[in-house]
């Protein structure tokens, strides 16, 4: 087939495209949100004592930590999604979880003696957490990365991982009010390792379908 | 141009896919001389741009210039098309601009891998993109021919090319 000719073809074919890229993207969160919403429900519930953790920093920081993780993360991944992305600026964001984290662990640190440190860091439910996160993350990355099929990134992998990321901060969003961990160095540890597997089954999905 | 094409004027959409396919090709030209590999897959890497773009379209941020995403997408492409060929090294390309300025034109005796992926087609879609593509008939004509609604056809056409995408990519991997 002669360009020329494929061009008669495209040309024949001017249905127009009204998809919104941010549009799909967004409505992926909303259901994932939902389905883990639902989940938790379903399988976790708050945990008994949430009156009294609801009074202490340590159990708030594990929200606003979340929500700054998933939002850039989000972004970043609609960022990725056009041929054209320029995501660098936008990458700085994503030192704002670091930071606020780490700050978080440097005052457990000083507030707590060294005895403790250990036990805080297992916590009593380390695995539980490292799998809860990943299985509440599941329907908010199948979602962005239906969404995501409609772009056209250059980078699939790069781009399934940060799908991951973002669905990990939705999946740890929604935990954070079950989870009895609150001390930032259990967070800091458990938190971040459940992000990892949800970015590397991210990464794999990304190359998987949503190279074009 | 972009935007009327997105509106629906077929004449703007032509006029720019040609503009478009100009300059990919001496982007690719360039880009496949530089890789020492010949000239016989330049077509294809024009056609694949092309079918990407068609297919890709709602991509394109209307606020943001025409030229650095199409150059995006053909780049993403012309370095595929050499993978394919087992080139390793690629060379970073120059201004896209430049190639603005010196458009090619087609290689006339160039065959392309699209006719064998034609082949990948149902009967029925094959059908509609060659009476549209190969032989230059209009939508109504072969609406008419094939005894189906315009409508029909032009859903049909839509699938066909989306499915030609996707053998393409098949075809890469």
């Amino acid at each position: 087939m002669k360009t020329s000719e494929l061009i008669a073809a495209l040309s024949a074919d001017p249905v127009p495209a009204p998809i919104s890229l941010g549009r799909r993207v967004a409505l992926a969160l909303v259901i994932g949100l939902a389905c883990s919403v639902a989940l938790y429900w379903l399988l976790l519930g708050p945990r008994p004592d949430i009156a009294a953790a609801a009074g202490t920093m340590r159990f708030w920081l594990k929200f606003v930590d979340s929500a700054a993780f998933a939002l850039p993360t989000a972004l970043l991944t609609l960022r990725l999604a056009r041929p054209d992305a320029k995501p660098r600026a936008l990458m700085l964001w994503l030192l704002a979880p670091l930071l606020l984290l780490a700050a978080g662990v440097i005052v457990e640190l000083i507030a707590t003696p060294q005895s403790a440190w250990m036990s805080r860091l297992m916590g009593a439910t380390a695995l539980h957490c490292t799998i809860t996160i990943p299985m509440l993350a599941a329907p908010s990355l199948a979602a962005l990365i239906v969404a995501l099929r409609a772009g056209a990134p250059l980078y699939p992998g790069l781009t399934g991982a940060m799908a991951g990321a973002a669905a990990a901060g939705v999946g740890a969003l929604v935990y954070a009010s079950s989870c009895p961990g609150d001390s930032p160095l259990f967070v800091a540890t458990w938190y971040p390792l459940a992000t990892l597997i949800c970015v590397s089954v991210g990464a794999l999905a990304g190359r998987r379908f949503l190279a074009w | 141009m972009m935007k009327a094409s997105i509106a629906g004027d077929e004449g703007a959409y032509r006029r720019l896919l040609e503009d478009i396919s100009r300059s990919v090709r001496a982007m690719a030209r360039g880009a496949f001389a530089r890789a020492g590999a010949g000239d016989a897959d330049v077509e294809d890497a024009v056609q694949e741009t092309l079918l990407a773009v068609h297919l890709k379209r709602h991509t394109w941020d209307p606020e943001q210039p025409l030229a650095p995403w199409v150059y995006a997408i053909a780049r993403h492409k012309v370095v595929d098309a050499l993978r394919r060929r087992g080139r390793r090294r690629i060379e970073p390309l120059e201004n896209f601009e430049e190639f603005l300025a010196a458009p090619e034109s087609e290689d006339p005796h160039a065959l392309s891998d699209a006719r064998k992926l034609l082949e990948t087609l149902a009967p029925r879609q094959r059908d509609i993109v060659t009476s549209i593509s190969l032989d230059g008939q209009s939508i109504a004509e072969t609406a008419k021919r094939l005894s189906m609604s315009e409508v029909a056809v032009r859903v049909a056409l839509h699938r066909a090319l989306k499915s030609l995408g996707a053998a393409w990519r098949k075809s890469v991997e």
